[in-house]
C-alpha cells in the first residue's frame, strides 16, 4: 500500500510541475484535471472520503469545465489548431 | 482626388445639417416640410458622414496599435531591457527557492502523521470524537462538526459562494435592452457560443441521457445521507451541478431553460440561504448560550435524525448546485 501511495504522490509532483511548464493551455488544463483526480484518491487513502468526493466533483469536474469555457472564450483552443495547421 | 472632394462636400453638408438643428423653429419646420428627395439626401449624407467618422476612427486605432507594437519591439531589443530581463529571471529563481526552502523547513517541523502527542490531538478533538454523536445525533462526525458545532462557518462559506456568484453575474451577464429585446451583444454571444459545437452530437446525447439521472440521484443521495455517510451539502450540490452542466452540454440551453432559469436561481438561492440563517441563529433570538434545540436529535443512524443537520444539508446543497450551474451558464453565454 505504501508503494501505491508513493506512486500517487510522485504523480502529483510530476503533474504540478508539468502544469507550470506546459505551453499549451488546453493540455495544461487536462493535466490539472488528472492532478485533481489523483488528489481525490490520495484523500481517500488519508481516510477523508468527504474531501475525496468534493475534490472529484469540484476539482476535476466543475473547475476544469470553467477553464475550458474560458479558453474557448479567449479563442485559445482554435488558435492552437490553426498554428498546428500552419506548421504542417 | 475627385472622390475625396465629394466626400468632403458631403461631410460639410452633414455638418451644415447638424448646425441647422440649432436654427430657430421656423427654419427647422421648413426643412422638415421639404420634399422626400431632400429628406433622403439628408439621410444619405448623414449616413455617409457617420461611416467616414467610423472609418477614420478605426484607421487611427490601427495606426496607434502599430506604433505601440513597433515601440515595444524596439524597446525589447535595447540593452536595458535585456539586463532587466535577465535580472528579473535571476530574482524570480531566487525568490522561488527561498519560498520553497521556507515551506520545506515548516514541513520538517510537523509531527508525524497520527502522532498521539501532536498538537491536533487535544481536548477539543477528543470531545468531538467522544461526544459528537451523542450531542449532534450525526453518525458522520464531519457533518456534525460543520453543520452543528461550527454551523456559522458553513453559513459564511455558503454566503461567500453566493457573493462569488453575484460577482460573476455582474461581470459576465449580458442584459436585454429596455424593451426586452435581445441586444446585438447578446445575439453575438449566442452565435459565438454555438459556432464551434456539434449541434446534435449523438454520442454525447445518448451518454448524457443515461448518465444524468444517475449523477443527479447520486448527488441527492449524498445530500440526504450526509449525516450518516461521507458527503453532505457541498459535495452533493457540486455533483448535482456537474450533472446539470452535462445535461446542458448535451441538449443545449433550450431544454434546460424549461426547468431552471434566472428567477428560479435567485428564488432558490435566496430562500435556502435565508432558511439557513434563520434556522441557525435561533440562539441569537432567544439570547442564550447553552441553549437546547427544540428539535430532538433522534436515534443516530436513522435517516430522520440529527436535528437540523438534514435540512441544513439540503439548503447548502441547493445553493451550491444552483451556483455551479449559474457559473457555467454565465461563463458560456452571459445569461441563464
Amino acid at each position: 500500500m505504501t508503494v501505491f501511495t508513493y506512486i500517487l504522490l510522485g504523480f502529483l509532483i510530476v503533474c504540478a510541475v508539468s502544469v507550470s511548464l506546459i505551453k499549451n493551455l488546453l493540455t495544461a488544463t487536462v493535466v490539472l484535471m488528472g492532478y485533481s483526480l489523483v488528489m481525490s484518491v490520495v484523500w481517500m487513502l488519508l481516510e477523508s472520503p468527504d474531501l475525496a468526493i468534493t475534490e472529484a466533483a469540484v476539482g476535476a469536474g466543475v473547475t476544469s469545465i470553467l477553464f475550458f469555457i474560458t479558453l474557448k472564450k479567449l479563442h485559445a483552443i482554435e488558435k492552437q489548431k490553426e498554428e498546428k495547421h500552419g506548421k504542417e | 482626388m475627385e472622390r475625396n472632394d465629394a466626400s468632403l462636400l458631403k461631410s460639410k453638408f452633414a455638418a451644415f445639417l447638424e448646425s441647422a438643428s440649432v436654427l430657430d423653429d421656423a427654419m427647422e419646420k421648413d426643412l422638415e416640410r421639404g420634399s422626400d428627395e431632400k429628406a433622403q439626401m439628408r439621410e444619405k449624407a448623414a449616413y455617409e458622414a457617420r461611416e467616414m467618422l467610423l472609418r477614420r476612427r478605426h484607421e487611427n486605432a490601427v495606426r496607434d496599435e502599430q506604433m505601440l507594437y513597433s515601440r515595444i519591439h524596439r524597446w525589447s531589443r535595447s540593452r536595458g531591457a535585456v539586463y532587466i530581463n535577465s535580472l528579473y529571471r535571476i530574482l524570480a529563481v531566487l525568490l522561488c527557492s527561498a519560498i520553497i526552502v521556507c515551506l520545506m523547513l515548516t514541513v520538517l517541523d510537523m509531527p508525524p502523521l497520527g502522532d498521539a502527542l501532536a498538537p491536533v490531538n487535544n481536548e477539543v478533538s477528543q470531545r468531538y470524537i467522544e461526544k459528537g454523536m451523542e450531542e449532534t445525533g450525526a453518525v458522520n462526525i464531519v457533518a456534525g462538526m460543520i453543520l452543528d458545532y461550527r454551523a456559522f462557518d458553513t453559513l459564511g462559506e455558503s454566503t461567500v459562494l453566493f457573493i462569488a456568484a453575484c460577482g460573476v453575474l455582474m461581470l459576465l451577464r449580458i442584459d436585454r435592452d429596455q424593451n426586452g429585446r435581445p441586444t446585438e451583444e447578446l445575439i453575438a454571444a449566442e452565435a459565438d457560443d454555438r459556432h464551434y459545437e456539434p449541434k446534435n452530437d449523438v454520442i454525447l446525447q445518448r451518454s448524457a441521457a443515461v448518465l444524468t439521472p444517475i449523477i443527479l440521484l447520486f448527488g441527492i443521495y449524498i445530500i440526504l445521507n450526509g449525516h450518516l455517510s461521507p458527503g453532505g451539502g457541498f459535495s452533493g450540490g457540486a455533483i448535482i451541478g456537474a450533472g446539470l452542466i452535462l445535461y446542458l452540454n448535451a441538449f443545449g440551453f433550450k431544454k434546460t431553460e424549461a426547468f431552471i432559469n434566472f428567477r428560479l436561481f435567485t428564488a432558490v438561492t435566496f430562500s435556502a440561504l435565508m432558511f439557513y440563517a434563520l434556522a441557525k441563529t435561533y440562539s441569537f433570538y432567544t439570547g442564550a448560550n447553552h441553549l437546547h434545540s427544540i428539535i430532538s436529535t433522534g436515534t443516530p443512524g436513522n435517516i430522520l435524525s440529527a436535528g437540523l443537520i438534514l435540512p441544513l444539508n439540503i439548503a447548502v446543497g441547493m445553493v451550491v448546485a444552483c451556483t455551479m450551474y449559474a457559473f457555467y451558464a454565465l461563463f458560456r453565454k452571459g445569461g441563464m
